[in-house]
Parts: structure tokens; sequence; C-alpha cells
């Protein structure tokens, strides 16, 4: 594989890069998926092929190609150079990478059962279970059951001296269920909805989860939703659970800290963002009982790594600190650039930049952006609580190109009246802005309540890249918030 | 690209290492370019060459699936061999049937050289007429423009072969002030088609016009859609309702209301995978010949789309030719959607409305509920008030909350061009007129 790298790195300074990277990645995926006691799906996928980026003439290029060989490595490095010479037609400034990264290391996923050593036929089993299950409730109408593994293998080596080798293994699962009769359709999922919850190891992640033994549940709430009545509207407080807590953190922080959107690179696409630089360090983000760190060490959570795209080394960020914003999520180059108008950040990136695979760039992505746990348990806080709606999964996210307003649906919801759970509502939905949300938040679950959620379908970026995000989350309380803004 | 016969060779390869009942290959290539500018700065300009092989394996009533993209004789083999594996593992599907038998399809012409020729200084020079004038307003535009080509080639074990390729050339730029935007977005099977000085000039003017946005109270307005927002409606129609599984699964609006009238008399939909007017692909992922389907006919609800899994459990239905790769939880999808433009142009529009909304386009729309099509998003890059037939000042941008098909009863004019609007994610286009639509929903306001 050294030989391969070389040459690139070799190749594209031959042709005038100033820096260069080679990423070489296999992706092998399999997916399963069961509908309706059936087996719908069962796909083994492969993709390998290797991406050069470049620098030279003080701009940015990238070609790539699934064929690994000596000629078409040259083609590559010489075309990626070829690109970053028209890029720099219109630069405004030279690409500034600040200090140098120089690793030479091995990261492999730390797991206990490996997901590919384990046979179709107990994982479709495992699905099947589930489906009977759900099924077994009157009035279900469609079951899907999904389960889904992922391991890139990558090589990265830059022109700086690094070599990195990661092994990232991922296991995913997940159930829905939809109910439906004349003019209406419900639906429920677990763990979590659009797909699967998914993190970082083994076949251990699907065991712990338990679909064949939370299927029925859902089941039966799909259907209790049918005839359950619309959630009413008006401005009351709001308990989410984890999954659509850790949503709600991807949508409105996550992005938002996006150094790369902050600086309006992402601006066509996804938009910018409300958290510009003179707000570094001096803005009230939320309440102060909301901390929110970036990371990409916690064990099991979908966005850990060794090393990012750029073979910088994973690290731990705060970004939200007692209600205080004081961190973003970086790349080399956006690191230096707001150093440049904000001294007091940090000179190295937080290893934030990803790839969607050998033939994107990397970007900045979240890692696992997670709101801290904090004291309650969530009986005492629903005990707590005069008058309210909890709202459970989500199932349908907007928000505005900045990041401030935003409406969130979710799958189930009850009614807290005088601290206990009442009726089940339908169609529940709720809506606000960023800064005065947060602010409103004044009640966090404790660490027993606390998961890594993964979020294994963001989109950004121009070709299109999905990124597989994790966000841990305990259920809290936000006061003051608009719900039910649905019709019918 | 590797051209046909050199795909048509991998199927073949394929299909001669298989020992499956029944076997489907599809090699799909691109060779893919584009320049993305922010900042007034091109800050990431990148190519990529992939083919992707994928195997689906029928023994009995079993299937399984297997893709890769290496090419090597010994890695196909491994791949029939995946995908048998895969196969025998599964599960009967007591409704399996077999794969389509050969039908012709109609050959569409819509690979132009000289968009997968086109190189990256030119499309960083098409970049620098937008960013230039961009620049000369005190403005920074941002965007992205792409040339890419693309081949499909299917077959099967039953005789199926097709083969289309195409070229898509887009570009779409969002131009900013401070507090203001604008959009521009275009796109064609020919790059000479686009003219990147025009669109500047639009993003600009509307940059310009949307200073200082002031808000107004969210309720229901008579609104002008440009083609953008139109687009993004009909996109979601297509998803949440108009291909048969959603159908048979009792979660389609179209449900019991078939030879109903289910909006206005004035909309007419169909489905075309031959009309060079959007992106043709003209067969479907399992190789069958995309038929021109009429989904929504002066309001009445007229068909949905099949492929051959959904039409098996219908008598007398036969595929329209718009599966997606099979098999699949999503069932039938159509992917060339066309509303039927009217007679008005947008400054008629505008002129015949006393007071209400200007949208250039919707940001992130999303579906609240698929049965009663209703969305929730964000008005973007343009919005502003209109009283007495003019447009009076910019407005802070608006969250709507829209049943699609109460919105599409309440269309009072359709524009009377049709445009072309790429998805951001695929190679798939719908074409859409304009439209001005009565008691459309807003219910929030942004800073
Ligand atoms: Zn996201």
């Amino acid at each position: 594989m050294r030989d391969y790298t070389h040459r690139a790195l070799n190749q594209a300074q031959a042709k005038g890069a100033t820096y260069a990277d080679i990423r070489i990645v296999r992706r092998e995926t399999q997916t399963l998926e069961v509908k309706n006691g059936v087996v719908q799906t069962l796909s083994l996928g492969d993709t390998y092929g290797f991406g050069i980026r470049v620098v030279a003439d003080g701009a940015w290029g990238f070609a790539s190609s699934h064929r690994l060989e000596s000629g078409e490595i040259d083609r590559v490095a010489s075309l990626a150079v070829a690109i970053a010479k028209a890029s720099a037609l219109s630069k405004s400034a030279d690409v500034d990478l600040g200090p140098a990264e120089r690793h030479e290391d091995t990261y492999k996923t730390p797991m206990k059962i490996d997901p590919f050593e384990v046979s179709l036929e107990k994982k479709i089993d495992y699905l099947l279970r589930a489906d009977k299950e759900a099924r077994s409730v009157k009035g279900v109408r469609v079951v899907e059951g999904t389960l889904g593994f992922e391991r890139n293998h990558k090589v990265f080596a830059s022109t700086e001296g690094s070599y990195i080798e990661q092994t990232l293994t991922e296991s995913g699962a997940g159930i829905v269920v939809m109910a439906v009769s004349e003019g209406e359709m419900q639906q429920r999922s677990y763990p979590n909805s659009f797909g699967r919850h998914q993190g970082t190891g083994g076949y251990e992640f699907i065991e712990t989860w338990d679909l064949p033994g939370n299927a029925r549940r859902v089941a039966e709430e799909a259907v209790a939703l049918l005839s359950a009545p619309q959630c009413p509207s008006g401005v009351t407080s709001i308990i989410l659970d984890g999954p659509q807590l850790g949503l709600q953190v991807h949508e409105s922080c996550g992005h938002p800290i996006e150094l790369d959107r902050v600086f309006g690179t992402e601006a066509a696409y996804a938009g910018t963002s409300f958290l510009t630089p003179e707000k570094y360090r001096n803005f009230r983000y939320g309440s102060d009982i909301v901390n929110i760190v970036s990371d990409a060490v916690t064990p099991g959570g979908l966005g850990t790594y060794g090393y990012d795209d750029e073979g910088v080394p994973a690290q731990t960020t705060d970004i939200v600190k007692n209600g205080q914003f004081v961190g973003y999520l970086t790349s080399r180059e956006t690191a230096s650039q707001l150093r440049k108008i904000r001294p007091e950040a940090p000179a190295r990136s937080n290893a934030a930049m990803r790839a969607d695979g050998w033939n994107r760039i990397p970007i900045i992505r979240m890692n696992n952006v997670s709101l801290m746990p904090g004291p309650w348990t969530l009986d005492d806080l629903i005990a707590d609580t005069d008058d309210g709606i909890y709202m459970i999964t989500n199932k349908s996210w907007s928000i505005d190109d900045k990041r401030l307003n935003f409406q969130f649906g979710t799958e189930l919801a009850y009614e807290i009246k005088k601290g206990k759970l009442g009726r089940i509502v339908k169609n529940a939905t709720y809506t606000g802005m960023t800064p005065k949300f947060w602010a409103g938040c004044d009640a966090i679950c404790n660490k027993d309540h606390w998961h890594v959620w993964g979020t294994p379908n963001c989109g950004k970026g121009q070709p299109g890249q999905v990124a597989h995000t994790g966000h841990g989350a305990a259920p809290a309380r936000f006061r003051d918030v608009q719900v039910g803004v649905m019709k019918g | 690209m590797l051209g046909e016969s050199r795909l048509a060779e991998i199927a073949q390869r394929v299909l001669r290492e298989a020992k499956a009942d029944q076997t489907e290959v599809m090699v799909s290539g691109n060779d893919s370019h584009l320049t993305r500018f922010a900042v007034n700065t091109i800050h990431q300009n990148v190519s990529e060459t992939d083919v992707t092989v994928r195997v689906r394996s029928i023994l009995g009533r079993k299937t399984g699936v297997a893709s890769g993209n290496e090419l090597a004789l010994d890695t196909l083999h491994r791949l029939v061999r995946s995908a048998e594996t895969a196969a025998g593992f599964q599960e009967e599907n007591p409704e399996s049937g077999s794969l389509p038998g050969p039908a012709p399809a109609q050959k569409v012409d819509a690979y132009i050289e000289r968009t997968a020729d086109y190189a990256p200084a030119e499309r960083a020079h098409g970049v620098e007429k937008i960013l230039k004038m961009s620049r000369k307003n005190g403005l920074d535009a941002a965007g992205a423009f792409s040339t890419e080509a693309l081949e499909t080639y299917i077959a099967n074990s039953r005789g199926v072969s097709a083969y289309h390729r195409g070229t898509v050339a887009s570009i779409v730029t969002v131009i900013m002030g401070r507090d203001s935007s604008g959009y521009a977005s275009a796109a064609s099977i020919d790059v000479d088609d686009l003219d990147p000085e025009a669109m500047g000039r639009i993003a600009v003017e509307k940059a310009l016009s949307s200073k200082n946005p002031t808000p107004i109270e969210p309720g229901e307005y008579t609104v002008i859609l440009e083609e953008a927002a139109v687009g993004d409606m009909l996109f979601f129609l297509g998803w949440m309702g108009l291909g048969a599984l959603s159908v048979q699964e009792g979660r389609s609006f179209m449900n019991d209301k078939f030879g109903q009238r289910i909006t206005g008399e004035n909309v007419t939909i169909w489905d075309d995978g031959s009309d060079p007017r959007g992106l043709p692909l003209p067969f479907d992922f399992e190789g069958v010949p995309k038929q021109r389907v009429t989904l929504i006919e002066n309001g009445v609800a007229k068909n949905v789309v099949y492929d051959t899994f959904t039409a098996g459990r219908e008598k007398g239905k036969a595929s329209t030719g718009h599966s997606l790769p099979a098999p699949n939880t999503a069932g039938p999808i159509p992917l060339n959607l066309f509303m039927a433009p009217g007679t008005a142009s947008k400054e008629e529009m505008l002129a015949s409305t006393k007071r209400g909304i200007w949208v250039t386009r919707f940001h992130y729309t999303n579906i609240l509920h698929p049965v009663q099509t209703i969305l929730t998003g964000m008005t973007r890059d343009g919005t502003y008030l209109i009283e007495n037939g003019k447009i009076v000042r910019p407005l802070r941008n608006l969250r709507f909350t829209q049943s699609i098909l109460e919105a599409f009863s309440n269309i009072e004019s359709l524009g009377k061009d049709l445009v072309l609007l790429k998805d951001e994610w695929n190679s798939l286009g719908t074409c859409a007129p304009a439209a001005k639509i009565r008691n459309f929903r807003f219910t929030g306001t942004t800073d």
C-alpha cells in the first residue's frame, strides 16, 4: 500500500502541489430488511477506490478513481493538480493549513463480536422474530425491520509524513411499525426513527437493543395513535425523550457550530449559521445547565474514530459550557482562519473533517455532539411538571438556513397533567427559535437515561455526502414552547 | 466512461458465471466533476470516476443482492457468488415473482459530447462570471457548477438488455448580502444551454432587492411560488403517494380517490422518462421501458406507477417501468415528474395580485403527514410582500405548514414556462411551472 501512497504523493508534488494527501478506502456494507414477515433486502456492498487532495498555486484540487493502479494514480494525481490550478483562477487568499500534522498510527473500533462474522441466518431470524411480535398486534399494516453493518478500512498518507491506517466498524438496528385507518396513518419506531439506531461496535450492539423484546410495545403504540386525539396547540412545557433531543442537538447546535458553514462555504446548499465568529466565547446559547460537548472518543458513539480524514487525532471539545457558546467543529484550514480573527482560538483543528468514502473530499462533520446529563430521573421530572407534553421519537424535522427557526414533529406524545402522564396524543409538533428554546431548558435527566443516539443519515455538501453522527442525550424539559401548529 | 460494449461485456461475464435460477446485473458508470464556490472564491473542485456492478440473484422465491466496483474477472465472479450466497440464506418470499422479460425501450439521445468533455478551467471561467458580478455589487456568491456523464447497462438472464448514456450540467448559486440573499439555478443535458451570466444577474438582483427584510404576521396569504418551490411540492407528492406500493399499503393520498377530483381542474401531473426537457432515463432499474403515466389529470386522480413486483400483485397490471433498484421497501417511484404549465407570465401573476407573498424557493422541506400531504419548510433567498400588483418590500423568511393537495386545489394560475429542477442528490429532475396560489398557510417567521 505504501508503494501506492508514495507514488501518488510524489506525482502530485512533481506536478506542482505544495501539499497533498491520499486516502485509500474500502467500504463494505451489509443490509438486511424484513418487511411484513418477508426478507425484502439482503444486500452486500463493497466499494474501493482512492482520492487525492492537493494544494497547488494556493488553491484546492481533488480527484478520485475506483482503479487503484500505477497509471491511474498518476492520472488522478495530475488531474487533482490541474483542478487546483483552475481553482486558483478565483482565489482570494492562499490556503493556510496551520501547524503541520505528522502521525503514524493504526486504530481499530473496539468490539466484542465482529458483525461480518455473524451468520446471515442468525440476523434474519432476529428480524423475523421482531417482525412477528409486531404483527401479532391487531391493526398493524406494515412492519419494517432493518439491520445494517458497515466497515471502512482507510489508509491516509500526506506529504507532511503521516501514514494512518484505520478500521472502523458500525452496527445498526431498527424497526418501524405503521398502522393505517381511513385517512390516517401513524407510525412508531424503535430504538430510533428513519431506518435505524447505529453505533460503532460489533454485533453486541444489536443484542443490547433487543428489537424482538420491544416490537410488540411499539406496535401497540402505533395502533393506539390511530384513535388518539390531536395534540393540543398552545404554549406549554415539553419533555423530549433522548432520540428526539439528540436530533434537536444535531440540528440546532451540531450544524451551526460547523465552522465551514459559519464561514459561508456551505451557503448555497445547507446554508450558513447564526453562531458567527463574534459570538465565539461571547454568546449565551442556553440556560446555565446546558453543557454540550463534541467528541470523537466516546466508546460506541456513531461519531467515534481514531483520526479524522485530514489525519488529525480524535479529541474532545467544549461547545457550550454552562450555557455559554465556547467552541466550534473545525478543520485545519478553518481553525487557522478563525485564529486570524479570534486569536484566543486554538491553532490546531479539533479533528472534525470526514469524507463520505474515497470519492468525496472531507468536509466538517459532527462526530458525537452531545448534551451532558443532569441530575434528574425521568419519573421525578414528570412528577415535577404541572402541565405539559412528553414527546417521543422524531417523525419530522425542518430548520431554517441559519439554524434558528425550527419545527419538529414526534411519533408519540403524552399529555402531562399535575405531574402524571395522561392520554396519548397524535401528530405532536413543537416549534421555536434556537437560543430562546435552549434558554428554556430547566431540567436534564441523569446519566442512567443517557445514550449516544446514532444519526446515520446527515446530508451535507455538493456533491452530496452522508455522514454518520452520534448525539448523547438524556430526556430534558423545556419551558414555554409553542406546541401543535398542525391542522386537522 | 467505459461505453456500451465494455459495460455489455462486464454484464455478460456476470450472467455467464451465474448459477441462480434467474440473474439480473446492472452496471453503471459515471465521470462527475463539480466546481464549488463560496465567499466569491472557488473553494472545492472535485472529480470522480467510478463504475458499480450490482447483481441480483433469484433462487426459487429467494433473492440476494451484491454490489461492488472492481472489474477484475475473479472479483466479478466473487460478486456473483456473494449474491447467490445471500439468496441462499433467504427465507422464501411467497410474493416474489419472475424478473421481467425483454421489451424494446425507446432510445433517447441525452448525451452531449461537449458536456462530457467540459474542462475544469471552463467551469472556472463560468463561475468567474458569477463571482465578478457578485464582487462588483459588494455581495458574497456561493454555489456549484457541475458537469457529469453517466451510463447504465441492465441485463438479465431472461434476455433483457438496455443501455442508456446521458450528460447533466447544472449551476446553482446563492448570492448573499449582510441580511439578504438571492438564488438562481439551471440544469440541462447540454452545458451550452447554461448562462452563468444571466444566473448571476438574477441572483444579484434578488440579493440587492431583499436587503433590510421586515417581518410579517404569519397567516394565510396568496402566494406566487417560483418554479423551484412548486417543484419541491411535486417531488414530495411523488414520493409520498404516486407509487403503487404506497396505495397497496393504504398509506397514499390516492387511496379510494381514483377517478375523483383531488386538486383543482388546472392541475395535470405525469411522469415521462423519455422527454428530453427533463433528465431522461428511458428504462427503470429492472430494464423495463418507462411508460408515460398520467397521474393526475385536470384535477382527477388517475394512475400510480408500478414496478414488476407491485404489478404482479394486481390483476391485469404490468410494470410501467418505475422500479428502483429491486428489491426495496420503498416501492416504485415516479422519478421524471412533469406538471402541465398554464398561460400566465410571472409578471402577469404579480400584476393581478392585490396582496400576497412572492416566494423564490423553499428550504428544508419535510413531510408532516403523508396521507394529508402536509409539508413544512422555510422560504429562502428572496421572499417579498406584494401589494396592488407590485413588490413593495422584502420579508423575513417564513415557515409554511401546508397540505400540497389543498394548495393544488387553490391554484389561481400557472406559469407558462416549464423549468427543469435537478435534484441535489442525484441526476434526476422535475419539470414544474410557477404558480399563484390562494390561502397558502404560513405558521412562523425567523430572524
Ligand atoms: Zn444533519
